[in-house]
């Protein structure tokens, strides 16, 4: 094994230059060109960053349509799940808990119309986007708190709809954050 | 059809059709043949001129394996060093601190070993210096070193194979250079065109829309996610892993990263087949390992798409199927397929958290990594299948009434006492580590390990032993693992996982190949047929079954039955 | 002895043996040559402490004190069923040389007792086990021979039936092939002098009736890795038990010692493991009962490889003999009158070709005679045989071609162009041309041919089948040798072939990895004999011969080889079926015992109970008795050997995957029910 260890040793040298400095020195080069300069893609308004795009913001003014319960509460300086386990009671009870205070702040919503990721966390707890059910489902509240009409909302969800790549792969989906910044624009 | 299974379904198909070329492009860097890449030659020999290396020098399967262990023992005494004194060194914008020593060892462990076993998160337990310097270093490096092991193992493999089975430095860097710096590149470019950072700002802070003030943690993530999957290491630059939205922003780079993950595993199979010149084989073996992820996946798409039992109890839609722990811009069918396909192969990276999956899915998972061998880990997937072979060849040569052969050479005593310890191991590591947690864990429970009650906590322990032995790396992360008992436990069945499958198929390739070739008569039995595949993914099914049964009823079966059948 | 083998597999005599011998078997010092059985003496043990334990503190928290005894005594019972299986294959071996043996035991042998440098012939009766190597004695009609010997002087004829079952009486004559003689076997006429070529005790019949027995049966390679890779399950069977009991403290189930343990010794494979060693020697007492005495156990394994086979051509692939088939007479000669001239010069010709003339001849040969004959005999020198009558008139011979040829042309006649020809034509169809001259002319041509054995085609065919490629050996030239190898179907033949020749080939396909069987008999085949993988010596043959090869064929029966092969293939496919099979059974008993493990604490699981057994006890106990039974149950299957079948490697391992893989899920599953239905009646 003596014999290997010199050679192995110049290489892991050699190697960490060109794995650990030369590449993501190249990748940011490169990543120099993009939109968020290599940074994420940040959303603007007037000149003020409001957030990043693909990270979930933290709603609880009920004036906004509301993301995904969060298990980092929309803090993204770190980020997880509840790795919660589907028969943990507790978790069914924190579950059950969601539907309960979702259906008392949205009046005349049935249990059956709560589309599942409203009410479970995501992986990430980080999650930018809601499916678009959990739009729809919103939608009476915040055009009662904003005095909007729920058609004009309706249209306004249905715009925001991020279809399926190239229209054939993933699911339909809606960015929150987008939703929210285009609610206050009307 | 819904859009969400077409987007398996292509993701899959691209796959294949992108390893196939890609195998034989391997095969050509390894032959020696013309490739585009022959322009780096001179910086290849000039690199191993530095380090005293004489490319020419053959290696017989003793001394490679004496390189390959000399060269990650440095990588684990640097790795191990950079992490326990990270917080006083350059390039730490976020002001993280040094690891603790237990974690230190797990965690240069686990990435040495191309498990990335991650007990930290990584926006608050590394530093970019470290990120770059370690993980993502012992990313290229432990996937250069599992191919460079089957690269020796497929020369054995040859016909006229002899002592000499090429210079294993000589492999190791072309793996590098050839196969895994390039591949890394170009997916890292796709990556930040998607809005994946690559900067060195450290943390953002942004008032939101609401007014909050929140903290962004960002750096020079996507190299590090490129090889992070490209060579099946899975190890995250964020705590979520593939399930966080910088490092997976969206259902492109979801699809890229699927792909990008088994590329290897699938492509070394078609490898194989154009470097031995066994393409029949190559692609028997391509339709078992296929067969075998189906048999996997199928369960856990069907039970990620009716969503939790107990969740429609109460009365809640789930025509999205179960979301706990998943994202919506995956979907639970694409959820389910990445949980999968990490768990058969040893990546080990998430898009969605597993711990939250329901229990047939979890079932599945654990079965990817007891089986381990469906396409299976940057290199080291077809050393494991290569284990089941030679158990599978000897069984069935006894049923046609001739003495066991394969590829040409007759498997005896000593070849048999190797697979049969290698397949042992796997069950040893994963039953006694299990066992032990479980023991500490009944006698104190106040150590708090746990998540989740019942079932699903045992299943929690169970899938931190099985992910450790499989070198795959992911988790049922509830479990808290970041302290001395798991950091220390794991991190020795992550070693012993990691290199005695490793030695094991080369000592057996290398005793075969200095046998005497047999050339194939009528009587002997073809490893390249369709009845010969069905038996290897029995023995492969039978072994995993037998061993684990008890193990799965006691975790994610007995939850099963009680979540539907109560 | 022929007749023992039609006989059934149990009888009376050997049960009771091999009864006895399964209990004596139990003895820890004998179990623990097999890892797999030793586990389950362990475990037996084990549950005699727990039954003692709950008889006398009557401690209920490991199940009634019925059902811990139910336990005990099944584990015991299969213990004895797989002693059992080893003892009956045994107890037919031993059975099968005993009665070899006896036809030699105690038999008188006249002992010719040296007397300074020289033999006298001062005999002295002494016992046959006195007989040393060396030792001379003296053997007159109706003695039985005392033991293995090469003649030194003088021709017998010898009655072998006692070894061969072959009634007809063979010559044995000092000096060259047919100088050996078995011990056993009866002088029927005429007086030899024997020399003893092995010490007591060392015969191939003794080294036969020890391997058969058992006691100098050392494990084949191929039977040591299946050991290790059946160890290995236990290992991993005992590290499943094992870890099982931390796994249920956590779930709060307690599980009884009885449950475990059960559920271990269903996993082990224990089928296979009881059955291993009788499947050995029963591949043995197969290849005796073919009346093959081998050296060894991995000489009967080897055979089942074999690559290449060399095959003699004479009395194997041909029946001993040429013959006459046609008459070719020159055109001037007519066919009646060549016919006669053909006859009268075999009429004192005692070969079997110059017999096969007259018999071809048929009608035309009868009443044939003529004054005066004056037969010439063939000599070396001429090389030719015939007649001369009316009083040297007339000078028939016949001979080979340039013999005759020599003849006429010394006379100053022509050769006819057309019978030159018709040799020509003769040799190319694989026959031999047998001219016939008539006062130095030539007269016509006889053509001789080979006839090749009725079904030996088939037989090579079922070979190539196999991947066994057939090599024909002949001393003809190449042009007659190919013919016959194409008509007889042999893959392959060396012409005109020297003793040498049979030693490099053999050689050559040795070096390219085969391995290459031979039959020979003769001294000079030694050499080669040594040299093949299986060299199977005619017991006819001499005693180097028998020395050099690791077989012997008691019949001298060429072909006998192929059943050889078979022998050896069936021994491996019976080991790796049941390995399959016993492997294939832990699926049904895993849905057995593993919800009856723990159903009383997660009622749930009642959903793995899809056997929908009565209660986790009468559902362990079925499985353990399945598993017991099943062993019994097999016996026969070991004893007689899987049947093979050439159909092709990956068409054998199809059919006995879906038997013995498939089969070996399904059939436990009805089988555990079954027991379940009568066993649920008490538990």
């Amino acid at each position: 094994m003596k014999t290997y260890l010199l050679p192995s040793l110049k290489l892991t040298g050699i190697l960490i230059l060109i794995c650990s400095v030369i590449y993501p020195l190249l990748v940011y080069l490169v990543s120099l060109a993009t939109p968020g300069h290599g940074n994420g893609n940040k959303l603007m308004e007037n000149g003020v960053v409001i957030g990043y795009e693909n990270i979930g913001q933290k709603f609880t003014d009920e004036r906004y349509f509301q993301g995904r319960p969060s298990a980092v509460d929309y803090n993204a300086a770190g980020s997880a799940g509840s790795n919660k386990g589907p028969s943990n009671a507790e978790y069914l009870a924190g579950v059950k808990a969601r539907i309960d205070t979702f259906l008392i702040h949205n009046p005349g919503i049935q249990a059956a119309d709560i589309p599942a990721d409203l009410v479970t966390a995501s992986g990430s707890g980080l999650d930018p986007n809601i499916s678009v059910q959990a739009a729809r489902v919103q939608i009476a509240r915040i055009a009662k708190l904003r005095g909007k009409s729920e058609k004009e909302l309706n249209a306004l969800v249905d715009r925001m709809i991020e279809h399926p790549l190239l229209g054939l792969f993933g699911p339909e989906k809606i960015n929150v954050l987008k939703l929210n910044i285009a609610l206050t624009k009307i | 059809m819904n859009t969400e299974l077409i987007g398996v379904i292509a993701t899959f198909l691209i796959t294949v059709a992108l390893a196939i070329p890609f195998g034989k492009y391997i095969a050509r860097v390894f032959k020696g043949e013309k490739t585009l890449l022959d322009f780096l030659a001179p910086l290849e020999t000039r690199i191993l001129k530095l380090c005293g290396i004489d490319p020419g020098r053959q290696m017989n399967w003793k001394q490679h394996l004496l390189a390959l262990l000399a060269i990650n023992m440095l990588w684990f005494v640097y790795a191990f060093i950079m992490l326990l004194t990270q917080g006083s060194l350059f390039l730490n914008p976020d002001g993280n601190p040094s690891m603790s020593p237990d974690l230190s060892f797990n965690t240069a462990i686990s990435f040495m070993v191309n498990c990335n076993l991650q007990h930290y998160s990584g926006e608050t337990g590394l530093t970019y210096l470290t990120q770059l310097a370690v993980i993502t270093f012992l990313q290229f490096v432990s996937a250069a070193t599992g191919i460079a092991a089957l690269i020796v193992v497929f020369n054995a493999m040859r016909e006229k194979a002899t002592e000499g089975l090429g210079n294993f430095f000589d492999i190791f860097l072309k793996s590098l250079t050839r196969i895994l710096l390039p591949v890394s590149f170009i997916l890292a470019i796709i990556l930040v065109f998607n809005g994946t950072p690559a900067g060195f700002e450290g943390k953002d802070t942004i008032t939101t829309l609401q007014g909050d003030t929140v903290q962004v943690s960002r750096g020079p993530a996507a190299g590090m996610i490129a090889i992070k999957h490209l060579g099946t290491n899975g190890g995250g630059w964020f705590g979520a892993n593939s399930a966080h939205p910088l490092e997976n922003p969206n259902y492109l780079t979801n699809m890229v990263e699927m792909i990008a993950q088994v590329l290897i595993p699938i492509a070394l199979i078609f490898a194989m087949g154009f470097y031995l010149n066994r393409k029949k084989m190559a692609y028997v073996i391509f339709g078992v390992m296929t067969l075998g992820m189906l048999t996997l996946l199928i369960p856990t798409l069907i039970a990620e798409s009716n969503g939790n039992p107990a969740i429609a109890h109460m009365g809640i839609s789930q025509a999205t199927g179960s979301m706990e722990g998943k994202e919506v811009r995956f979907g639970p069918k694409a959820s389910a397929y990445w949980s999968i396909v990490t768990t058969v192969i040893s990546t080990g990276s998430v898009n969605s958290m597993h711990d939250s999956s329901m229990p047939v899915s979890g079932t599945m998972q654990l079965l990817g990594m007891m089986t381990n061998a469906f396409y299976g880990g940057c290199g080291v997937g077809i050393l494991n299948y290569y284990i089941f072979i030679i158990i599978a060849v000897f069984i069935s040569g006894l049923m046609v009434g001739r003495t066991p052969e394969f590829l040409g050479r007759k498997i005896e005593a000593r070849e048999m006492k190797i697979a049969t310890l290698i397949a042992l191991l796997h069950p040893f590591l994963i039953l006694v580590g299990t066992a032990i947690s479980s023991f500490v864990y009944t006698k104190d429970p106040s150590v708090g390990w746990l998540n989740n009650p019942g079932y699903h906590g045992f299943s929690e322990m169970l899938y931190e032993y099985t992910s450790s032995a499989a070198n795959n790396g992911s988790g049922f992360e509830g479990l808290g693992d970041n302290n001395w008992f798991w950091n220390i436990t794991t991190g020795f069945v992550l070693i012993l996982g990691r290199f005695l499958p490793i030695i094991g198929p080369v000592a057996i390739a290398g005793i075969l190949a200095n046998k005497k070739y047999v050339p194939e008569s009528a009587g002997t039995l073809r490893t390249d047929t369709g009845t010969f595949g069905i038996m290897t993914y029995a023995v492969i099914m039978i072994i995993a079954a037998l061993a684990f049964f008890p193990a799965l009823v006691l975790g994610p079966l007995a939850e099963y039955f009680n979540l539907y059948h109560v | 002895m022929n007749a023992m083998s039609n006989k059934s597999l149990f009888q009376k005599e050997l049960v009771s043996e091999a009864l006895k011998q399964s209990f004596i078997k139990l003895n820890p010092q004998r179990m623990i040559k097999n890892p797999v059985m030793f586990t389950v003496e362990i475990g037996t043990f084990v549950m005699l402490i727990v039954t003692v334990y709950i008889l006398i503190n009557h401690d209920a928290s490991q199940g009634s004190f019925a059902y811990n005894l139910c336990i005990l005594f099944i584990l015991l019972l299969t213990l004895l069923f797989a002693n059992f299986a080893e003892a009956i294959a045994e107890a037919r071996g031993k059975a099968q040389a005993e009665s070899l043996r006896k036809t030699r035991e105690e038999t008188p042998a006249k002992l010719i007792q040296p007397v300074g440098e020289l033999y006298l012939n001062e005999i002295k009766t002494v016992s046959s086990s006195e007989l040393r190597k060396g030792d001379v004695f003296l053997c007159v009609a109706g003695d039985t021979i005392p033991t293995d010997g090469e003649i030194i002087e003088g021709l017998a004829t010898i009655d072998e039936s006692a070894i061969t079952g072959e009634s007809a009486p063979v010559i044995r004559e000092a000096g060259g092939d047919k100088s050996s003689v078995t011990g056993g076997t009866k002088v029927l006429s005429d007086k030899i002098k024997v020399k003893v070529t092995t010490e007591p005790g060392e015969s191939f019949l003794d080294k036969m009736i020890a391997l058969v027995e058992g006691a100098s049966r050392q494990k084949t390679p191929n039977e040591i890795a299946l050991t290790i890779l059946l160890a290995g399950f236990t290992l991993v069977f005992i590290i499943v038990c094992v870890t099982l009991k931390p796994f249920a403290d956590y779930a709060n189930t307690p599980i009884t010692i009885a449950a475990l343990i059960s559920l271990f010794v269903c996993l082990i494979p224990t089928t296979i493991g009881g059955l291993l060693s009788a499947i050995g020697i029963a591949g043995m007492d197969r290849a005796l009962r073919a009346n093959v005495i081998t050296k060894s156990g991995k000489a009967v394994e080897t055979a089942g490889d074999i690559d290449v086979l060399l095959l003699d051509k004479t009395g194997t692939i041909t029946i001993g003999n040429r013959k006459a088939t046609g008459f070719f007479p020159v055109q001037d000669l007519g066919e009646a009158q060549f016919i006669k001239a053909c006859v009268l010069s075999s009429l004192a010709d005692e070969t079997p070709e110059g017999k096969s003339i007259i018999e071809l001849a048929g009608n035309a040969a009868s009443n044939l005679s003529v004054e005066n004959p004056l037969y010439i005999k063939f000599t070396a020198e001429t090389r030719c045989s015939g007649i001369d009558y009316d009083g040297g008139k007339t000078r028939i011979r016949k001979g080979a071609f340039d013999a005759i040829r020599n003849i006429t042309e010394k006379a100053g006649h022509e050769f006819p162009l057309p019978i030159k020809l018709k040799v020509k034509e003769i040799a190319e169809n694989g026959g031999t041309p047998l001219v016939v001259s008539q006062n130095e002319k030539v007269i016509g041509v006889i053509e001789l041919q080979d006839i090749i054995k009725p079904g030996i085609k088939e037989r090579f065919d079922r070979l190539r089948k196999m991947g066994v490629k057939t090599v024909m050996v002949t001393g003809d030239n190449p042009l007659t040798a190919k013919f016959i190898a194409e008509k007889a179907g042999v893959d392959d033949f060396i012409a005109e072939a020297k003793p040498e020749d049979k030693m490099n080939y053999i050689k050559k396909e040795q070096q390219l990895g085969k391995l290459v069987a031979m039959m020979g008999d003769g001294t000079n085949d030694a050499p080669a004999l040594a040299q093949a993988d299986v060299g199977v010596a005619m017991n006819s043959g001499t005693q180097a011969a028998k020395e050099a090869g690791n077989m012997v064929d008691l019949d001298n029966d060429p072909t006998k080889l192929i059943e050889i092969v078979e022998i050896g293939k069936q021994l491996l496919i019976t080991r790796g079926t049941l390995t399959t099979f016993s492997i294939a059974n832990d699926v049904a008993k895993y849905f057995a015992i593993v919800p009856a493990l723990f159903i009383a604490s997660i009622p749930a699981l009642q959903g793995l109970n899809i056997m929908r057994l009565k209660s986790p006890e009468s559902a362990i106990l079925s499985a353990v008795i399945f598993n017991a039974i099943i062993i019994p149950i097999l016996i026969p299957l070991a004893l007689r050997g899987v049947e093979y079948k050439p159909i092709g490697a990956s068409a054998l391992l199809r059919r006995n995957l879906l038997i013995y893989g498939l089969g070996g899920v399904i059939v436990p599953f009805i089988g555990i029910k079954l027991i379940d239905m009568l066993v649920g009646l008490f538990f």
